[in-house]
């Protein structure tokens, strides 16, 4: 499924999928409508990403598409060594 | 998922919720560093550089079929959390012919929405069926 990715120094990251690059320049009259912010909801598709991941001792790469087919939890929480 | 590094997320496991959960976090930590991910989700909180508890079901289309979003000091229900799961792999499996009504969990009766059913909700559904017996 997920394949392994090599510890080096950097910090590895992962981000949004098929997010076209953003052509900022190129239109700047144009008021921009809807900076970032949230484009998620309820019977929509969840937008694609890939994120590094520890799992079972190693460490890889995952991407949300690779689990179509199945229930999926995704949970974010504030940090790691927090208390709740 | 979170904002930390999978060094962190190894040594969090690793050191700590391994002697919580017997051989360590089942499932992958997820790292976002700099909340990308979060962003587009609407969790991530800009001012404390931090993710908001958010927790998303996604079906196997890839449907977001229900999320909760809650502020850091309070954790989560992971029994509601199962439960609506229930709920959603149960509606998904008749195809949208039942509905889990307020307060269903499996074993307790569903509703089969159409035209008889109108106006005729409080027969076969009493307010007490939303609260745990």
């Amino acid at each position: 499924m997920a394949e392994e990715i090599k510890a080096g120094c950097a910090r590895p990251t992962g981000g949004p999928v098929g997010e076209k690059p953003k052509a900022k320049q190129e239109t700047p009259q144009e008021p921009i409508i809807q900076e970032g912010k949230s484009m998620v909801t309820v019977g929509k598709k969840a937008p694609d990403f890939t994120a590094p991941a520890y799992h079972k001792g190693k460490f890889i790469n995952v991407q949300l598409s690779e689990f179509l087919g199945k229930w999926v939890v995704l949970c974010f929480y504030p940090g790691d060594f927090t208390f709740v | 998922m979170s904002v930390d590094s999978v060094f962190v997320h190894k040594m969090w496991n690793d050191h700590e919720l391994s002697k919580m959960v017997k051989g360590g976090i089942p499932f992958p930590m997820l790292s976002d560093g700099g909340g990308k991910v979060g962003s587009i989700f609407g969790v991530y909180l800009e001012d404390a550089g931090v993710e908001a508890r958010g927790r998303f079901i996604i079906d196997p289309d890839g449907i977001i079929q229900g999320f909760e979003v809650l502020t850091p000091p309070v954790g989560r229900n992971v029994v509601e959390s199962i439960r609506q799961i229930q709920a959603f792999q149960h509606v998904r499996k008749t195809k949208g012919a039942e509905a889990t009504p307020s307060g269903w969990k499996p074993g307790k009766p569903t509703l089969k929405p159409g035209p008889d059913l109108v106006g005729k909700v409080w027969e076969v559904w009493k307010t007490s069926s939303a609260f745990d017996e």
